[in-house]
């Protein structure tokens, strides 16, 4: 008898997670996708029309200026991400005396809520107290700085604040990348008489390939997520011009009272995820079973 | 010839020298674009609403005043209520310390069970987790709300701490599970040979060695728990929101005259446990946060 | 007496992979058993089956004359020793040789009692109080084998324990075996890859190759009657010499004539068996063929060979001459005159010839 409670306790013990995974991941899932082909308000209805809040969602100007707003940030948020991550390691990596007490300046953000990230961020950038008075006051009597205030350029606030959260993370999976590279071929090229530069670009960077997808999968996961920062920083606005799917979705769900439209928007975030994730997963799991 | 090469030796090494200071003084300047914000909101914090007015923004407080970090701790607004960020840290507190200590727990039985203990589907199971991490949360917001209802849990700090750990238990399974796969299976074979079964194999020979990916994951999970604001924000009620709600709060409240200074104070106490861990214990931050990712 | 461990009919599969056939083994009380074949042959998975560390798909398995096919390890009256030692990283070496004894729930007092007599007999009393971090890999066999002796089995079962060791160690921990084995008088079924560790540790060796048993014998049998070509192959270093032959009826016996190139074949008289198939492959070890100049005595067939490479070995020299299309090793006295080139009169031992099916590779039985 204790034999097959031997042989079962390892299913029975992780029995729990996988059902609250089930439940609470995959049926929540589903519950908001019924939702979505429903004519949901206030409250869910649960017989289905199709897709009808799709079409809603998609001739929305809101949600148009979501998504563009979308792709703005995420494109300028990713690249600038990566290629100042990718700078500030190749040069940490040059045996700086100070390199511990750099890598710790250039991470600590990661480490704060992003709601103090916009905080921060929305102070300095106060058109009227922040960084265009101060500047102004050093001088630079027509320097203008409001793109917090502009609809058009507001977009923009959030990418400067974000890169300055995420790039130090960047910044470590890059370092770590740079030096798990095989010191022996290193110098070999050295030996070679091949310059520093040509070092890393033709034999260093391209070896890290798999980290470079690493931290675009990080950072496109952080900017499809990006709710808290939008929220702190600029509250979707002025107007909406700052909105992006994930306030969009909110806004719908807790202030507007729209169930469906909060649920279609929410699936359309979930579709993007999906696609850019699942491939990588899908690729991770197969290397390390084989291996 | 030797006046050549000496020549050309020396430009070298004033080459060198020239790059080597470039790069010391860029690197400086990235330094102060990364504390530029941290030292805005010391300053801003320390300085009266005259000075901010009035004064540049990157300046030094002319007098120091700690009169907003006093209104921030226990009387600035936050709505309605104007307790100050006091009784919403607390919220925190009893949010994060509990919620924390589950999914690890929970994390550390999975992830031995997924790394040693193998059966039919396990993998796949553990696929079906790892994926529920990356979901964007959006997804579960509203059947959550109403799950949280359902079971009379709406609103409070108990229902927070369990969306928290179900939504936490991905990532900690993940941690355990890389951690585990790296002890040899032959010593659970040895134990087995000794008569040891699954629970004690779990607790006097895996837990004793799990010391650094617990410090990880506990880092890990108190970060992300503090901060989250968007569970917080979906999931609480006026009197059980936690301290990242309450500062929103207060930072975008319409009411009154903006105090910046308040604002600032109360940005950095909500900041504060998670900075202080990550300075205390950074490199087990960073190990949580590259586990998984670089070696890929 | 009846058999310490007795495999009968065992099959085990893996989802659709066969990886143990129809294997059928028995040792008595005091047998040192060796499984031992090629990397993925299934000697460790029927070590972890007898065990009971993996289940079976077939057959039975009896320990001590019990039907074990079902129980659990820590029933079965086993002990183990794993290839990584597979000590407790946390616990003392103290706590270590303690654990199982704390799990079945024996006495403080009994468990020091057992502890001291098994530390006094692998002499590691002064390393007790140490982590196994802190030993050497010839400290942590000896830590891995108190464990085992302490539990008092009817079985040890050692999984390649001196893989992970460097060669000096080695040769010395097999000898440290070898004395444990004799004077405990204990049943031991014993893994590894290396024929030279089966040939010295067995009293009884299994060769396995693909998950099959190719043969079942003594040291000696395997060594001179091998089963077929696989362990002809296998076993015995140099390894034996296999060179393919017809065989042509002469009366009552043979004429197995070996190919030589460019010159007359090597025609061998066999007189032992009246039965043989037209294509065979004949087996000699290097030491069965001479110099003729040395060697003497009746069923000797001397022939004279053109020597390819010589290779000097301190007390002997080996010598390669080319038969039927192979490289055959002959091993020759160290004064043997031979140089590359030189035709000198070889001496092959006739009552060492073993025959085997050139199509099937089995061995072909004298009749």
């Amino acid at each position: 008898m204790s034999e097959w409670l031997e042989r079962h306790i390892p299913k029975m013990v992780l029995a729990p997670s996988f059902a609250a995974i089930l439940i609470f991941v995959y049926g929540f899932i589903g519950w908001t996708a019924w939702v979505s082909l429903t004519k949901s308000k206030l409250l869910p209805k649960y017989d289905i029309v199709g897709l009808f809040q799709y079409d809603r969602l998609f001739a929305s100007p809101r949600w148009d200026t979501a998504i563009d707003n979308l792709f703005i940030f995420g494109f300028l948020f990713i690249v600038i991400s990566m290629i100042l991550g990718l700078l500030l390691a190749i040069m940490l990596d040059q045996k700086i005396r100070t390199e511990g007490a750099l890598r710790t300046i250039f991470l600590y953000p990661m480490a704060l809520s992003l709601i103090v990230t916009g905080t921060a961020w929305k102070w300095i950038l106060n058109p009227g107290l922040g960084l265009e008075a101060t500047v102004k006051g050093w001088g630079f009597e027509s320097f203008t700085f409001d793109w917090l205030v502009n609809p058009d350029m507001a977009i923009y606030t959030v990418v400067i604040a974000g890169v300055w959260q995420a790039s130090g993370f960047v910044m470590a999976l890059f370092l770590a990348g740079l030096r798990s590279v095989d010191q022996e071929i290193i110098k070999a090229a050295q030996v070679d008489g091949i310059p520093t530069w040509r070092i890393y670009s033709a034999i260093i960077i391209p070896s890290m390939a798999p980290i470079f997808l690493s931290a675009f999968i990080v950072l496109a996961h952080l900017a499809i997520k990006s709710f808290d920062l939008v929220i702190a920083l600029t509250g979707g606005g002025p107007g909406y011009a700052t909105d992006l799917p994930a306030t969009f979705m909110y806004t719908m769900a807790f202030s507007r009272g729209n169930i469906g439209q909060a649920a279609s928007s929410a699936m359309v975030m979930m579709a993007v995820v999906f696609a850019i994730v699942v491939p990588y997963l899908y690729s991770e799991l197969r290397a390390k079973n084989d291996g | 010839m030797t006046d050549d090469i000496h020549s050309t030796s020396q430009t070298n090494m004033i080459g060198k020298l020239a790059l080597r200071w470039g790069l010391y003084i860029l690197l400086c300047l990235f330094a102060l674009y990364y504390l530029m914000p941290l030292f805005v909101m010391v300053t801003t914090s320390l300085k009266s609403l005259d000075e901010i007015r009035t004064g540049s923004l990157v300046a030094l407080p002319r007098d120091v005043t700690f009169a907003a970090w006093g209104t921030a701790w226990s009387s600035a607004c936050t709505g309605i209520q104007c307790e100050g960020l006091r009784p919403y840290f607390w919220n925190s507190v009893l949010l994060a310390v509990p919620a924390v200590l589950i999914s690890t727990l929970i994390g550390a039985i999975n992830g031995y069970v997924i790394a040693k203990w193998r059966f039919k589907g396990a993998n796949l199971i553990f696929s079906l987790m790892l994926f529920g991490c990356f979901i964007p949360f959006q997804v579960v917001l509203l059947p959550m709300a109403r799950m949280l209802g359902l079971m009379g849990m709406a609103g409070s700090i108990t229902g927070l701490i369990f969306v928290h750990v179900v939504y936490g238990i991905g990532f900690t399974t993940l941690f355990f599970r890389n951690y585990y796969v790296t002890i040899p299976t032959e010593l659970v074979k040895a134990a087995k040979v000794d008569g040891a079964g699954f629970f004690r194999i779990l607790w006097e020979i895996f837990l004793p060695l799990s010391l650094p990916i617990i410090v990880v994951t506990i880092i890990w999970q108190f970060t992300q728990i503090w901060n989250d604001f968007l569970f917080g924000v979906s999931f609480s009620q006026a009197g059980t929101q936690p301290v990242t709600v309450a500062l929103n709060n207060i930072v975008n409240s319409t009411t009154g005259v903006k105090e910046y200074n308040v604002d600032m104070a109360s940005a950095i106490i909500a900041a504060l446990p998670t900075l202080v861990v990550y300075v205390v214990a950074g490199k087990y931050f960073i190990r949580g946060l590259t586990a998984g990712s670089v070696k890929g | 007496m009846a058999p310490i461990l007795e495999i009968k009919n065992l099959y085990k599969n893996y989802g659709s992979l066969n990886i143990l056939k129809d294997v059928n083994v028995s040792i008595g009380s005091g047998d040192f058993l060796v499984l031992v074949g090629p990397s993925g042959c299934g000697k460790s998975t029927l070590l972890n089956c007898i065990a009971g560390l993996e289940p079976i798909s077939g057959g039975s398995i009896e320990i001590g004359g019990q039907d074990m096919t079902h129980v659990s390890p820590k029933d079965r009256n086993i002990a183990m020793v794993f290839q990584s030692y597979a000590l407790y990283p946390t616990m003392t070496v103290a706590k270590n040789i303690t654990f199982g004894m704390k799990v079945r729930g024996v006495e403080k007092a009994e468990q020091d009692i057992k502890l001291a007599e098994v530390a006094r007999q692998l002499q590691i009393e002064p390393l007790l109080s140490r982590r196994p971090a802190q030993l050497s890999g010839g400290q942590r066999q000896r830590v891995a084998m108190g464990r085992a002796l302490v539990r008092d089995p009817k079985l040890f079962l050692f999984d390649e324990p001196l893989s992970n060791l460097d060669a000096k160690l080695r040769v010395e921990m097999r000898t440290e075996i070898k004395k444990l084995h004799q004077n405990l008088g204990a049943s031991m079924v014993y893994v590894t890859h290396d024929q030279i560790e089966a040939m010295t540790l067995a009293t009884k060796i299994v060769v396995m190759k693909g998950g099959v048993v190719q043969q079942i014998g003594t040291p000696a049998e395997i060594y001179s009657k091998p089963a077929n070509l696989f362990v002809a192959d296998f076993m015995g270093s140099p390894a034996m010499n296999l060179i393919p032959a017809k065989a042509k009826k002469n009366g009552s016996g043979y004429n197995v004539i070996i190919e030589r190139a460019g010159g007359e074949p090597l025609v061998l008289h066999e007189k032992r068996t009246k039965k043989l198939p037209a294509n065979v492959v004949v087996g000699l070890r290097p030491e069965d063929i001479g110099d003729a100049q040395y060697r003497k005595g009746r069923d000797l067939h001397v022939s004279s060979c053109q020597v390819d490479v010589v290779e000097p070995a301190g007390a002997d020299t080996f010598v390669l001459m080319s038969l039927g299309g192979k490289e055959v090793t002959a091993r020759l006295h160290a004064e043997t005159g031979a140089t590359p080139g030189k035709e000198i009169e070889f001496a092959f031992d006739m009552k060492k010839l073993s025959y085997f099916d050139a199509d099937t590779g089995d061995r072909l039985e004298l009749q």
